[in-house]
This record gives structure tokens, C-alpha cells and sequence, in this order.
């Protein structure tokens, strides 16, 4: 009672601080702000508030908290356009988005599925915005609740997604996410600072592989060259269908499923340290194993796109939580906004709830609302941007290719990144062409830094704990939140490996003969091993004992598989490979002399610079494997660059430079 | 092309000396100034860099536009190392940089991927912090008045991000106390490590001055912390005192004057003295490449105590830089004197340490 006595009139208050005309208007800047940053691949809330940043300083604090608020609670929303329509993730909070909605999208129900994710994006953004308001005043107790062990269990509870997400072959399942759990642990371990796989001589590597590189590589290189070999439209059909009402129908009918995702979200929003990449793995692996019937993830099932999106919509009001309560930013998005927080005179913390409960209670208002701004305006401009696949898929390509070597780029701002790219997007074209689960690679590389830090240190604070005592150390690592969710986990698993074989998470794969898939086996092998002996030989326990279990259980995995292989007939699932027959095998191009095109991309970057390497590439594509006239050639072209300039312009980023900016001082953009 | 530079640059040079030593020679209207820091958008370099760019563009003459350009990695070594790479020469002026203790840290304990001097650079802010260190009550009441030596017994848990960064400064003052502190290493943030403590699983923690203030002394006022000591602040004549922000707390080096196992003499003091220096009072720094003329600095060093000089400066920065004297001119170069030059025989008794104590060696 006494809550509502506080929190009515505050919120009364804020709503009427919002409700003018000016703040209104920053709010809407912010939805626009992020709903353009949202669409492009690679780009979050943490380039879009990055770029609201510097005019934050001397701006009317409820102004500044709508734009800011506006831009961070709609790229949730608009990062769908990306997923569902060219199969990328808009951002990491839409990995999951990607499964479903994007075969939904070819098969001509990019309108159903769009429409679906935005009515999901709405539900669970007014969610997030609704326990918001009440978390604010009682949430102390509860993020205070969860220490290490209980964060350790949370990321077992991510990892166990992997059950589900697996395929048909659960061994190769779990032999994906330790390759994914080993790539996440190159370079500095997070405790001593020992080198894995890296080494001083290449800097890259010491900082490690970064989320927004992975990402796109595992997903977006594969789809790209993939459509690109079959030289089509993204959407089969003409039509984009007039699936929108089916859409909001869709999620109606869903609404519970909408209700426990969103929840979901809200929860690990609220848990400080667990990033929002994973809130979509575990909102679709829970999606599928609550759904009766199972067979048609992967292949374009509306329930894997509503699930998702009504989390990590959620997943922005929870994650404000700790961020306004503690100060303790729960993502890198956050981060920034207590950065802008403190600009406009407030300091994120206690006391800002305390003193300044109206103002906090501006922000809940001005997320409920950019909601509903960002799915109406979404809705709205959908049909001219979903018009995108219509379009040839090669004309679209060397945009795509050109957006996420922008994008990788972005992460670290060195030559390292386009070569990591498409090294790893290399590692993406045979996980999918093989069938190892590409999901299960990226859940284990998300959740490698955690799971090693969060085990690191939860076995350090519980033998301390346990020298003081045995029963206080009892208290400590096997708390009911800890029991609850390690029997959440188990039950996943269990369900997970149950069901699985039922699930293809990425479509049905013929298999073929034996030879490629044995060689890219051995090929994990070697990496495996490799690492494993890497981390062998490191003197300090805390920076090794990590990779030395995953890695064992990888190359076991592995091995076991290779036993599999030598025994089984070629037409054992095994043998998955996507050449063997199906869309790949008929396409027209060959996957070599595809990527090609993209690796010159690459090289010529490096030689040349970002800028002039686009030209050369944008010229040669168009008019070789797009075979287009001169006149539409050169169109084209300069609409690319014309559209990278003024990207980076307004993000004030820099482009790749090559070798020539060694010798030769350019102005830029060529720099 | 290198003829025209060249040219332009002798006949700049030339309008320099004629104009006489007007300090008014860098005019940079309609540009864009760069002010890179080599971390990413998240941290406290990141606070305090957005909080000096608007600023600072309203007191250069021209009224540029200020950026803040991030470039992490590597430990923040990468954007050093970068930084090194440029002249003022190339850069006219509208590139310049800010370093943390996080980049001097490396520097002073020779990392191998320090590939930046700190004396080609120009100097022309600094700005320090502190530190406070606070305990649960229960352990607070066993020291008696200033004298550590009650602690001695206790075991001590502490989440840190890392041993050779700004924490080996409280774990190397704790150590010399006589306490057993044994570190969690790979926490995130600072902001974490007060987390564990308020959630019970660390019993021992500091924070920078401005995160005390905002979230510490809620605790303090809850009954639920109390502060242990400050790591002190410098006077001009460069001699340890009581850090003006926080008056009523006693410094470390109080503290380790009433403890009999502690000694405000010798090689530990000398090496915590100096790698203090370096992580707090001289914590951040701004500079211009190398070969910046003085009338730039002389240009830059004026905008800045523009800028310290705004009557509504204090109040201003009181939520983002604490009550720290922010120094331009003589006193930032001492600064950095004092923050990148160490004797050798610290550097050496702090890598042994490391070395010993955690296993961690930098090569």
C-alpha cells in the first residue's frame, strides 16, 4: 500500500513532465534516431546513443531521457526488418528472430512475420515498461539476491539451450558450442591475463573476437553467399502477402507464450552481467520446448519469431532496473545511457529513485510510449522496406556485403576485423553446410566469457566461504535460487535432448558422400586440440582450467563422432551436407568463386582503403555477376557510396584504410 | 604534395613569428577537433571525456566542434599506440588524446604492447581522482582508532579486475597492512565489485572518489559500510595528505603510521607511493602529439583554464570529476612527471610482487 502511495503520484507527476509538446518531440527524434539504427545490421543502442551523446550536455533532463529512452527501447523493434528479411540480425538481441522469420520471409510471409514480431515487440516493450514501474521500488532485494553461484546457474541455463538448439545429432550439437565456448575464450583470460591462442605479436587477438564479428560471420556471411549463388529474389512469392492482420492474429493467438517470453526477458534484463545476446536463445529454446507441435521450427514457424521479439523488447525495461537502481549498467547500451544520465545533472544510483522519483518515472513513461511510436511507425513503413526482397538478390548483395564489413569494422576499427569476418563467416558457410549447429556456436561463444569468469570466481568465494564454515558455505553455492534454476536446467537438457531430434533448427539437410564432412571434422578436431594443448601450457590454473574442460569435452565429442563416421553408411545424418542436393547443390553459382567476391572485397580494403575498395568492387560486381548496362552500373555504385559516406559521416566513423593510407596522406573518406 | 606541406607549414610559421606570440594563432572555426580516448563507450574515461568535449569547444578559439572518438583494445595500449603514430604536423592541431592510469599502468610495468613514450607527448590537462576504502561495520570495529593491526586475522575477500591495473594500488596498501586479502580477479568494473561486497560475498572494497560519493555513502548512511581510508591526495610540493574531498577519513598513509607492521619508508612505500601517483592524482591526462608548437599548447592550456574557470565549473563538475584540482601549465606537467616517471627499483619490486604473489608476469 505504502508503495502506491509513493509511486501514483510520481507517476501521475512524470506523466505529466512528458506530456509536452517539446518532450514529446525529442522522444519522437529518439524513435526515429532509433529505429534508423535499428535497421541497419550490426548497428545497436550503442552506436545510436554514441551519436546522441555529445548534445546531451545542457539539455533539459526530461528531453534528454525521452531521446535517449526513445532510441534504446525501439531497436528491438526495428533490428526484426534485418532478421526477417535478408536472414542478418539486426542487432545481437535478434539472433534468434533470424531462424524462423526468415524462412518465413521466403516463403512470401515476410508481412506475417513482420507484423507478428512488431505486435510481440509492442506486448513486451509496455511489459518491460509496466514491471518497470513497480521494480523500481522493490527490485533492491532481489538483484542483491543474485550473487555469483546464482549468475553461474543462469549461464547454465543459457547453455543448456544448446539441447534443443542441437539438431538432429545432439553429439555435434554439444561439439559446436565448445568450438563456440573456445573461440570465446582467444585472447587475454578475464582473470590472470595469460594469452589463449594469441599471441603479443598480433594485438588483434589479444582483446579476443568481438560479439558483432561472430555474429555476422555465423549468420549473415552464409545467408548472403547462399542466396547470392541462387541469384533470386529473397521472398519466393511475388507478393509479401497480406499477412498483417494474420501477423497480430498470430501473436494474439500466442499471447501466453508472448506473456512467459516477455517475462523471461524482464528477468534476465534485471540480472546485471548476463548481456542481452542471450535473452532471445533462451526465449526461442523456450518456445520450442513448450510448443506441442514441434516440427516446423526452423522452417518458418510464427511462434519462433513471437517468442523472441517479446523478450528482448522486455528485456530494455528490466535492464533499466539495475542500471537506475544500482548504477550497474546491465549491457553496453546501458553503459552509455548512465554516461548520459550523468550529463543531464543525474547520477544513476539510490539515491536518483530517493530524490528524483519523478524523473526516474519519465523514463518508464517515455519507454511505454516510444513502444508503441516505434511499432506504429514500423508498421507503417514496412511495406516500402519489406518491397527489399522483392528485389534480385544480386543487386542487394554487394550492399549487404558492403554494410557488414562497415559494421565489423565498427567493433575494433582495424584491418583485424574484416579479416576475422571472413574467417569466421568461412567457420559459418561449413557449420551450415555441414549442419552443426550454428546456434549452438553462438550461444557457447556468448556465454564463454561468463561462464568462465562467473565459475572462476564463484569456485574462489566458495572455498573461501567453506574455510569459514562448512554449513556457510552451503549457504552460499546451493541457495534456493540456485537449486531452482540448476533443476530448470536439468529438465531443459532433458526435455531438450528429447525433442530435439524432432526440431531443425535450420531446415531439413540431405546428406551426401563421406569425404567433406570427415575432412571439416578433423578440421574442428585439429582447432580443438590445438587450443587445448595452447591452454596446457599455461602456467596459472584460473586463466586454463576453462578451455581444458571444454576443450576435452569437445574433442571427445568430436572423437565420438569420428568413430560414428568411420562406422556409419554415407547415408547417415553424419554426413550432412547441403552440396549434396537441395537449394545449394542447383544453384547456378559455386560457393568458391562466390566468396571469392566477397573476399576481394577484403582484399582490396586492405590495399586500397574501404572507400576505394568499394568502388572497384561495387563497378565489377554490378557489372560481371550482375551483368547491369554502365549507366545503371555506375547508378548504383554511387548510391553505395554516396550512402556509406553519409553513415559514417553522421556516426563520425572512420572506414578501414589499406596499405596506400600508409604511403599516401587522403582526405576523408578515402583516409 | 610533401613540397606544399612543407611550404605551407614554413609560411604558418613565418605569419607566427610576425604576428609576434599571440597565442591566438591555431583559429579553428568550422573544424572538427578529435578528442580520441582509447576505451570504449562504457567507462569512467569515457564520463569524463564527454564531459570536457562540450565544453572545451565553446572555450577553443573558432568554436570548433569537439568529438569524442573511441578506440579500445589491447588494454587501451592500442590507441596509445596510435596516438604515437601521429604528429601535430599532420593533424593541424584537431587531434588530441586522453590517457587513464589504465594506459600509464602498462607503461610504468613495460608491457610488451606499450609502444608509446609519454615524453614525446604535450601535456596540457590533468586531472586526478582518489580512492576510498570501506568495510562491513563487524570488521570496521576491529581496528583500533587508525592502528590495522585487528584485521590481520581476518580473511579478506575482494572482487578486483585485475592485477595489474589501478587495483594493484589498494591490494599493495592492504598487503603492506599486514592483511590477507585475496583478490577475485575478473570482475568488469568497479561498479561490480561494490555489488559483491553489498551482496556479501566480498568483505572489502574501494571505490573512485565520484562512484563513493553516489553510491557508497547511501551504504555508509545505511549503517551497511564504513569507510576504511582514502589513498590521500598530493599537495603542491608533491608530499601525501588527507584527500580534501573526503576530510573526515583518514589517508592510507595515516593509517600505515599507526600500524607497527607497516613502514612509510623503503621499497614498498617508495613503489605504492609511485604507482599511486600514477592512478590517481595523475590519473587522466590530455594531450597533443608530438611536435605541437608551444602556441598550440599555449592555445589549448588557455581554453582549459577557460573552461576550470566558468563560475558554474564546480558545480558542474562536481558529479563527474569529484573535488580534484584540475591542472593545466606547469602543474599538469609535473603531474606527469610524477605519473609516468618511476624508479626503476619500484617498477622492479612491484613486478616481482606480481609476480610472486599472483603469478602474473608481463612478457
Amino acid at each position: 500500500m505504502d508503495l502506491f502511495a509513493t509511486a501514483l503520484p510520481a507517476l501521475q507527476e512524470a506523466f505529466a513532465l512528458i506530456l509536452q509538446p517539446q518532450q514529446i518531440m525529442y522522444l519522437m527524434l529518439g524513435v526515429l534516431l532509433g529505429l534508423s539504427v535499428g535497421v541497419f545490421p550490426g548497428l545497436g543502442g550503442i552506436a545510436g546513443l554514441s551519436l546522441v551523446l555529445p548534445f546531451m550536455f545542457g539539455m533539459d533532463p526530461v528531453s534528454g531521457l525521452a531521446l535517449m529512452v526513445g532510441l534504446v527501447a525501439v531497436v528491438p523493434t526495428s533490428d526484426t526488418f534485418a532478421s526477417v528479411l535478408m536472414g542478418i540480425p539486426g542487432s545481437s538481441a535478434s539472433q534468434a528472430t533470424v531462424l524462423d522469420g526468415f524462412p518465413m520471409a521466403r516463403k512470401g510471409e515476410a508481412a506475417r512475420a513482420l507484423s507478428a514480431a512488431f505486435a510481440s515487440s509492442l506486448f513486451g516493450g509496455l511489459f518491460g515498461a509496466a514491471v518497470l514501474t513497480c521494480f523500481i521500488l522493490i527490485a533492491r532485494p532481489l538483484v542483491l539476491a543474485f550473487g555469483t553461484p546464482e549468475m553461474l546457474a543462469i549461464t547454465l541455463l543459457g547453455l543448456s539451450m544448446v539441447a534443443i538448439l542441437a539438431g538432429r545429432l545432439p553429439l555435434k550439437g554439444v561439439a559446436a558450442a565448445c568450438l563456440g565456448l573456445l573461440v570465446g575464450t582467444i585472447g587475454e583470460a578475464g582473470a590472470g591475463g595469460s594469452l589463449r591462442m594469441a599471441t603479443y605479436d598480433i594485438p588483434y587477438l589479444i582483446d579476443g573476437v568481438k560479439l558483432v564479428v561472430v555474429g555476422l560471420g555465423i549468420f549473415a556471411v552464409p545467408e548472403i553467399i547462399s542466396l547470392l549463388r541462387q541469384d533470386q529474389s529473397i521472398a519466393r512469392g511475388s507478393k509479401l502477402g497480406a499477412g498483417w492482420t494474420q501477423g497480430v492474429r498470430d501473436w494474439f493467438e500466442n499471447i501466453w507464450l508472448s506473456v512467459r517470453c516477455a517475462t523471461i526477458g524482464v528477468i534476465v534484463g534485471v540480472i546485471p552481467g548476463l548481456g542481452g545476446s542471450v535473452v532471445d536463445w533462451i526465449a526461442y529454446g523456450h518456445t520450442i520446448q513448450t510448443a506441442k507441435d514441434k516440427s516446423k521450427f526452423g522452417s518458418g514457424d510464427v511462434r519462433g519469431v513471437v517468442g523472441p521479439e517479446s523478450s528482448n523488447n522486455a528485456k530494455e525495461g528490466g535492464g533499466l532496473v539495475p542500471t537506475l537502481i544500482f548504477g550497474i549498467p546491465g549491457s553496453g547500451s546501458m553503459a552509455i545511457f548512465i554516461g548520459g544520465l550523468g550529463l543531464l545533472g543525474f547520477n544513476a544510483g539510490p539515491q536518483l529513485i530517493q530524490n528524483d522519483l519523478n524523473v526516474t518515472y519519465t523514463v518508464v513513461w517515455s519507454l511505454a510510449l516510444a513502444n508503441v511510436f516505434g511499432a506504429g511507425l514500423c508498421i507503417a513503413l514496412s511495406n516500402p522496406i519489406a518491397r527489399i526482397t522483392t528485389i534480385r538478390f544480386t543487386l542487394l548483395a554487394p550492399f549487404l556485403f558492403m554494410m557488414i564489413a562497415f559494421a565489423a569494422f565498427q567493433s575494433r576499427q582495424s584491418l583485424g576485423d574484416l579479416i576475422s569476418l571472413f574467417a569466421i563467416g568461412l567457420v559459418g558457410i561449413f557449420l551450415r553446410r555441414f549442419d552443426w549447429s550454428r546456434p549452438a556456436f553462438l550461444i557457447g561463444f556468448v556465454l564463454s566469457n561468463q561462464a568462465e569468469n562467473f565459475s572462476n570466481n564463484a569456485h574462489q568465494i566458495a572455498s573461501f566461504q567453506f574455510r569459514r564454515g562448512l554449513e556457510q558455505g552451503l549457504n552460499y553455492v546451493a541457495s534456493p535460487i540456485v537449486l531452482g534454476i540448476l533443476a530448470l536446467t536439468v529438465v531443459s537438457v532433458v526435455l531438450g535432448i528429447r525433442q530435439s531430434k524432432m526440431i531443425r533448427s535450420e531446415g531439413e539437410v540431405v546428406h551426401g558422400h563421406k569425404r567433406a564432412p570427415l575432412i571439416f571434422l578433423l578440421a574442428i578436431l585439429a582447432y580443438m586440440v590445438t587450443a587445448w594443448v595452447n591452454a596446457a601450457l599455461i602456467d596459472l590454473t584460473s586463466d586454463k582450467i576453462f578451455p581444458l574442460t571444454v576443450g576435452t569435452v569437445g574433442i571427445v565429442a568430436t572423437l565420438l563422432l569420428l568413430i560414428r563416421m568411420i562406422r556409419a553408411p554415407e547415408d547417415d545424418p553424419v554426413f550432412a551436407d547441403r552440396e549434396a542436393g537441395g537449394e545449394d547443390a542447383a544453384a547456378p553459382h559455386g560457393l568458391w568463386s562466390t566468396l571469392a567476391w566477397f573476399g576481394a572485397l577484403l582484399v582490396l580494403s586492405s590495399l586500397l582503403g574501404f572507400i576505394l575498395a568499394l568502388l572497384v568492387f561495387l563497378i565489377g560486381f554490378f557489372r560481371i555477376r550482375g551483368q547491369l548496362s554502365w549507366a545503371r552500373t555506375l547508378l548504383f555504385t554511387a548510391a553505395g557510396i554516396g550512402g556509406m559516406c553519409f553513415l559514417a559521416g553522421t556516426l563520425n566513423r572512420d572506414f578501414p584504410p589499406g596499405l596506400l593510407q600508409e604511403f599516401v596522406k587522403l582526405p576523408w573518406p578515402l583516409k | 604534395m610533401f613540397n606544399k606541406k612543407t611550404a605551407l607549414a614554413a609560411s604558418m610559421a613565418l605569419a607566427c613569428a610576425m604576428s609576434g606570440a599571440a597565442a591566438s594563432a591555431l583559429d579553428l572555426s568550422g573544424e572538427t577537433v578529435e578528442f580520441v580516448i582509447p576505451f570504449s563507450e562504457t567507462g569512467g574515461s569515457a564520463k569524463w571525456a564527454n564531459f570536457y568535449a562540450p565544453l572545451l569547444s565553446e572555450a577553443l578559439p573558432g568554436k570548433p566542434t569537439v568529438v569524442v572518438k573511441y578506440m579500445p583494445g589491447a588494454g587501451s595500449t592500442k590507441g596509445a599506440n596510435w596516438f604515437q603514430d601521429q604528429s601535430y604536423e599532420d593533424t593541424e592541431g584537431k587531434v588530441i588524446f586522453g590517457s587513464s592510469g589504465s594506459t600509464q599502468f602498462p607503461y610504468l610495468l613495460e608491457d610488451p604492447r606499450v609502444k608509446y613514450e609519454y615524453a614525446d607527448w604535450n601535456v596540457v590537462l590533468a586531472s586526478g581522482t582518489g580512492g576510498v576504502a570501506f568495510l562491513p561495520p563487524d570488521l570496521a570495529g576491529k581496528m583500533d582508532g587508525l592502528d590495522a593491526t585487528g584485521l590481520q586475522g581476518t580473511d579478506f575477500i575482494w572482487g578486483s579486475q585485475g592485477a595489474t591495473r589501478l587495483d594493484l594500488v589498494p591490494l599493495l596498501a592492504w598487503q603492506m597492512l599486514g592483511m590477507s586479502v585475496e583478490p577475485v580477479f575478473g570482475i568488469k568494473g568497479r561498479g561490480d565489485g561494490r555489488l559483491m561486497f553489498e551482496r556479501g560475498e566480498a568483505n572489502i572494497d574501494y571505490q573512485t572518489s565520484a562512484a563513493y560519493l553516489d553510491n557508497v555513502v547511501p551504504l555508509v548512511e545505511a549503517g551497511q559500510a564504513v569507510p576504511m581510508m582514502t589513498w590521500g591526495a598530493l599537495d603542491e610540493n608533491g608530499n601525501i595528505v588527507r584527500d580534501p574531498t573526503f576530510p573526515d577519513i583518514p589517508s592510507f598513509k595515516e593509517v600505515c603510521e599507526a600500524t607497527p607492521a607497516c613502514e612509510t619508508s623503503g621499497d614498498a612505500w617508495e613503489a605504492w607511493k609511485a604507482f599511486f601517483i600514477a592512478g590517481f592524482p595523475a590519473q587522466k591526462m590530455i594531450f597533443l602529439p608530438k611536435g605541437a608548437p608551444q602556441d598550440a599548447i599555449d592555445t589549448y592550456t588557455k581554453a582549459f583554464n577557460d573552461v576550470i574557470a566558468r563560475p558554474d565549473f564546480k558545480e558542474l563538475s562536481e558529479a563527474t570529476l569529484g573535488d580534484y584540482p584540475q591542472m593545466t601549465g606547469a602543474p599538469a606537467k609535473v603531474m606527469l612527471d610524477l605519473g609516468t616517471k618511476v624508479p626503476a627499483s619500484a617498477k622492479a619490486f612491484v613486478k616481482t610482487w606480481l609476480h610472486d604473489a599472483y603469478g602474473v608476469s608481463l612478457n
